[in-house]
């Protein structure tokens, strides 16, 4: 279980700029199992959020606990090993750009010093996973958007994790890529049993993918609960906004 | 049409042991500021206040100590490390010296080209490797240098060309090469075909370099598509 309690942070960037509060006592539960989704607005604080969970960003203060350990008091060496359990997903793939597809799946492997052959063969079967086993030999450069991301899928399962952070996966894509990233995680979800927190700015993502939800907005979590609960049901004015935001209006035609 | 000078040079093997020497000297002066240069720039790099491992004064420091080595002209900074030279080489004129002198030149300008070319790498690629709990060394080993691979090998090219120009300044020392050939034969007796040709191959040997690296970096760089 994911659990955050009480995260507070703040940026400033210069001596004179107003200070902009990321997170503002933030506090939320993500149990085993679940497909999370924390949606919000751009600047509302949910990437600060997902990336404050392995200590990407550090919190000004607050405690992070994975399956109850708080990892805010860790040191280097121990988050580092923390950190195998908790993979990452980007919006901006971040491939490493003069790795092989395989090569890339390979690096976690290579960290925890599993010999070549070995990681290669994992290597392989994690990209057939993600459908990408003719790829191997590609680099990052060579692939699309869709095809970067599931290669950065199959990475972040290389080290076997529990759970897998996915900081906005889907924004970067077209829809089609999109399912398919979707798909994916669904699947593993489903059949490894691993963790999913997603960051959205898509309600289409958090409806066709998580079981629950949290809305940010401005720093604070305003709602939270099952997905269906949440939607069919708003409380607060913010979640009514946002599905109002993504409710498609068809034009009537013209009289 | 030749001069005597320039003819005899070229009989005697002078003119071809300058060649040698220009390219030997550029080539070893190189390597060895890259050995030095290298750690240092990516000391400069990590130690910086959002590096890997942030540490102000070390990088305060460290780049004062650079900056000043790299304000000083080179023709300067020949005469002004000599006793260094001769602590180091044992002698402060001659090849030797000279090539002790060349790495003082050119080894901080090697560590800022470094510097630079390690801050080419995105940040989200390094921020991937940390989420997935590489250290700071094996991030260093296993993504910056590999990352920044083809900017390296520019960074090699230039700083080896720049070396090239020290060169001929530092045969003012006693050093040989193809710039003590011009200075001695070619000024010194106002013969200025020898000047022209040591130019001439100078050139040479600078365009063989740059092709030579161009090619290397095309070999290696992956973002290229093919």
């Amino acid at each position: 279980m994911i659990e955050l309690v009480n995260l507070t942070k703040t940026f400033k960037d210069g001596k004179n700029a107003v200070p902009f509060v990321a997170l503002d006592n933030v506090s939320l539960q993500i149990e085993k199992g679940d497909i999370y989704g924390i949606i919000g607005l751009s600047g509302a604080g949910k990437s600060t959020l997902i990336r404050c969970v392995n200590l990407l960003e550090k919190p000004d203060s607050g405690n992070i606990f994975i399956d109850g350990e708080d990892i805010t008091l860790k040191n280097k060496k121990e988050l580092n090993l923390l950190r195998k359990k908790l993979s990452m997903i980007f919006q901006s793939f971040n491939l490493f750009e003069q790795r092989t597809a395989l090569k890339n799946v390979c690096f976690p492997l290579e960290l925890v010093k599993t010999p070549k052959k070995e990681a290669e063969k994992r290597g392989l079967e994690l990209l057939d996973r993600v459908g990408l086993r003719d790829k191997a030999n590609a680099y990052p450069s060579q692939l699309s958007g869709g095809q970067k991301q599931r290669v950065a899928i199959a990475r972040a399962l290389a080290s076997n994790p529990e759970y897998l952070l996915c900081d906005e996966p889907t924004s970067a894509l077209d829809t089609e890529a999109t399912e398919s990233v979707l798909q994916i995680l669904k699947q593993i979800n489903k059949e490894q049993g691993i963790t999913v927190a997603i960051i959205t700015h898509e309600l289409s993502v958090i409806t066709k993918l998580c079981n629950k939800v949290a809305v940010i907005e401005n720093g604070r979590i305003c709602e939270f609960g099952k997905v269906s609960e949440v939607f069919n049901n708003p409380k607060t004015e913010q979640t009514k906004r946002l599905i109002k935001a993504f409710t498609i209006e068809i034009p009537k035609e013209d009289e | 049409m030749f001069s005597d000078t320039l003819t005899k040079l070229f009989s005697n093997g002078m003119m071809v042991e300058a060649i040698w020497a220009t390219v030997y000297m550029t080539l070893l002066a190189t390597l060895a500021s890259y050995l030095l240069g290298l750690p240092l720039g990516i000391i400069l790099y990590v130690t910086k206040g959002k590096g890997l491992t942030p540490c102000k004064p070390l990088n305060l420091i460290l780049g004062f100590i650079i900056n000043l080595l790299r304000s000083i002209p080179f023709i300067i900074l020949t005469f002004a490390v000599f006793p260094f030279t001769r602590l180091i080489a044992g002698t402060s004129i001659g090849n030797g010296a000279m090539i002790v002198t060349l790495i003082i030149g050119a080894a901080p300008y090697v560590a800022r080209m470094v510097e630079s070319s390690l801050l080419e790498v995105d940040n989200g690629v390094i921020e991937a490797a940390e989420s997935m709990g590489a250290s700071t060394f094996e991030i260093i080993l296993k993504v910056l240098i590999p990352e920044a691979k083809p900017a390296l090998i520019t960074g090699a090219i230039i700083s080896s060309i720049t070396v090239l120009g020290y060169s001929a300044m530092a045969s003012t020392i006693g050093g040989g090469g193809l710039g003590a050939i011009a200075y001695t034969f070619g000024y010194q007796t106002s013969t200025d075909d020898v000047t022209w040709i040591c130019v001439a191959f100078t050139v040479i040997i600078v365009q063989l370099i740059q092709a030579l690296g161009n090619f290397i970096v095309k070999k290696t760089d992956k973002r290229i598509k093919k």
